[in-house]
């Protein structure tokens, strides 16, 4: 599934110090004072062809980042770079009238395939709406792409399914409806949050399966977010894992999951259920449960919790993001302590 | 009084004595379309202290076997035959009365999504208390009470001082710890545990299956989890049944079925099962939907979906037989279902 870009290319998205920071209403007359620092001053890099995972737990911005991506979210400060062939700009800064152009690109797929259709709109419209809004084609070459893109996601034989309403699909046949939706265009980039998360185990594998054998078929790039690690570990090249709006720890999917260097990352990797009776895990004990990022004091975001917090990261703001093997960084002070 | 947790800790357990016997459990849902099958022919035995979990996907009818025995069914349900025994005593034929002063006492249930399992507007520790005056009425004073609950807070690992907070006060991993005190509060010899960590993140939901462990084991208690999750199945539990259209497939010791799944469904869907840890293998999709209950597959539910189906699997309906020490399977060809270790490490 690794599909090796060429060296030379430029990463299909640049993520540079990205921040979105909501206020938190104190009444109408008064300006808010409290921000939820929902996502805090991320980097990062997606290749031509590569599937970045973002995991994390509810509430650590890993949702707020892909929306920004997509551009159903402005970032309140922070660069979002596009590299799509002679396409190059950052769409933090996309006007209103270059949204058309920009959403031909990049596209979205949503978690829950019961609330991301309209129940009075067949296939046929769902899928063929992107093509409607951008004026591609007549009907009948609307139709014939909209059938070649059923038989790609296996919805067969497409003729069947043309006419069909959101209720008369199982969850599984939806969501591939929604990837039907989101490959229409033929984006570069495809932002998939939690797109297997409602589905049963035996539909979630063919819903995987189709998404990564399209990204390698299409070169489509994908930002895969997800709280389940083990399905990361199917679906990502790399993992970047988020906690209170931060990136903690970044790289390569089997080197993070074998040799993990933030102590956040080994409690997470370690709280994970293992489907084998014979294993037992040890948990790596951490303090607490998750906050809000609220106004958020400068040191580390998980200092509270750790169980290796020493001086050095009471005395020092948030950590940079250390390197600690190829393509792997992390932020954490103690890194080669602990 | 004698209710506190220090007595229940002395619960004498025979891992060899039955408590729950299910036997030959038929319940259908009439609806306007007709009748569902929802759960057929189950047929299982929970003994004193152990563990034993449901697994299935969505539809496979867990829910509706966990509320059947609890006889908590909505009114459009109908047993159409089988005996639930409870330490013997039929829970099927006792009045509504008589089975509404064993629930909570004898049997408790934590239900799936802690967040609705609370009436927002009282204090969580007074939700409690009315399960004390239901039970226990004239027998504890306000401040046994009191000092019950403060009891089974600690227990589950909450501060005391949530005693008299509200429901929204509570996180999501607290409240489902709270869940847990209230069905802990009569200390029943059972309980069933439907998706207890369902909606909770990874690291809370290791906390929180740690507590249930622990709790089990030290009051000497028997939980029956019920859980489309199959990873937290496998740590949890003693013995696990598989269950795929309101039947079960597949029953036995948790670390005999993993070793050696005998029913295609349970095979597969060990199969599908995505881990952090081992070798990253392939995983096998299940082709095919779940079957519609208003008209079941004739033969084996299974058979249109399985790999291994013959002509037989059709027409007639394998029988739950055993194939080892407690290890059953309800499949003709069972013998035919590779093995999956030996697919594992390839």
């Amino acid at each position: 599934m690794t599909v090796e870009a060429p060296v030379q290319t430029k990463p299909i998205v640049e993520v540079v110090g990205l921040k979105k920071l909501f206020p938190i209403s104190r009444g109408l007359f008064r300006a808010p004072n409290e921000f939820v620092h929902a996502v805090d001053g991320i980097d990062f890099e997606i290749a031509p062809g590569e599937s970045l995972g973002l995991v994390g737990e509810s509430g650590c911005g890993k949702s707020t980042t892909g929306r920004m991506l997509v551009k159903l979210l402005d970032p309140s400060d922070g660069k979002i770079q596009l590299n799509d062939g002679d396409y190059e700009r950052d769409i933090a800064n996309v006007p209103r009238s270059g949204i058309k152009e920009f959403r031909s690109r990049v596209q979205m797929i949503f978690q829950d395939p019961y609330e991301s259709m309209n129940p009075r709109r067949t296939v046929f419209d769902t899928i063929s709406e992107p093509l409607a809004v951008q004026k591609v084609g007549t009907i009948p070459e609307r139709e014939e792409r909209v059938l070649e893109l059923l038989g790609l996601v296996g919805l067969t034989p497409p003729q069947n399914f043309l006419f069909r309403y959101p209720h008369e699909l199982s969850g599984g046949q939806r969501q591939r409806v929604a990837i039907a939706r989101a490959l229409v265009m033929n984006p570069r980039f495809v932002v998939a949050d939690e797109p297997t998360s409602m589905l049963d185990v035996s539909i979630r594998i063919s819903i995987m399966e189709l998404m990564t054998e399209l990204g390698d078929r299409l070169g489509v790039s994908y930002l895969y977010i997800t709280h389940d690690l083990a399905v990361a570990r199917y679906m990502c090249d790399r993992i970047a894992v988020m906690y209170l709006g931060k990136i903690v720890e970044i790289g390569p999917t089997e080197q993070i999951l074998a040799n993990p260097q933030h102590p956040y990352t080994r409690a997470l990797l370690s709280a994970v259920p293992i489907p084998d009776p014979k294993v037992k895990r040890t948990p790596v004990e951490i303090k607490g449960g998750i906050s809000k990022a609220i106004n958020p004091p400068p040191e580390c975001r998980f200092i509270q919790r750790c169980p290796f917090a020493a001086q050095v990261c009471w005395e020092n703001p948030h950590p940079e993001m250390f390197q600690v093997g190829e393509q792997h960084h992390a932020a954490c002070y103690r890194i080669g302590e602990i | 009084m004698t209710l506190s947790l220090e007595d229940l800790q002395a619960r004498r357990v025979d891992r060899n004595q039955p408590l729950l016997e299910v036997d030959d459990l038929v319940m259908h849902y009439r609806i306007k379309a007709g009748e569902v099958s929802a759960v057929d022919n189950l047929s299982f035995t929970i003994h004193q202290g152990e563990a034993v979990g449901l697994v299935g996907e969505s539809g496979c009818g867990k829910t509706s076997a966990a509320l059947s025995l609890l006889r908590l069914l909505p009114a459009n349900a109908e047993y159409l035959s089988g005996q639930v025994r409870l330490n013997g005593e039929d829970l099927l034929q006792l009045s509504e009365e008589a089975m509404r002063k064993r629930r909570w006492k004898e049997i408790a249930m934590v239900f799936q999504g802690a967040m609705n399992s609370w009436n927002p507007v009282y204090r969580v520790g007074d939700q409690i208390r009315e399960v004390l005056d239901t039970h226990f009425r004239g027998q504890m004073d306000i401040e046994e009470q009191t000092a019950h609950i403060e009891r089974l807070f600690a227990a589950v690992g909450l501060p005391r001082e949530m005693v008299d907070r509200f429901p929204h006060e509570f996180s999501g991993g607290m409240r489902q710890r709270a869940v847990i005190a209230m069905a802990l509060a009569c200390s029943p010899g059972l309980i069933i545990a439907d998706e207890p960590t369902t909606a909770l993140d990874v690291i809370v939901q290791d906390q929180i299956l740690r507590e249930l462990k622990r709790i089990q084991t030290e009051m000497g208690m028997s939980i029956l989890y019920i859980s489309h999750d199959i990873a937290v199945i496998a740590e949890v539990t003693d013995s696990l049944g598989v269950m795929y259209a309101g039947k079960l497939v597949e029953y036995g010791p948790t670390a005999e079925v993993f070793a050696r799944p005998r029913h295609p469904y349970a095979y597969l869907l060990l199969r599908s099962t995505p881990s952090i840890t081992g070798p990253r293998r392939q995983l096998a999709p299940l082709a095919g939907e779940p079957p519609d209950l208003l008209n079941p597959p004739s033969g084996c539910r299974f058979h249109p979906r399985c790999p291994f189906a013959t002509e037989q699997c059709s027409v007639e309906e394998p029988p739950l037989a055993e194939i080892s020490g407690g290890h059953r399977v309800a499949c003709w060809n069972y013998e035919d279902v590779p093995e999956l270790e030996a697919e594992l490490v390839r």
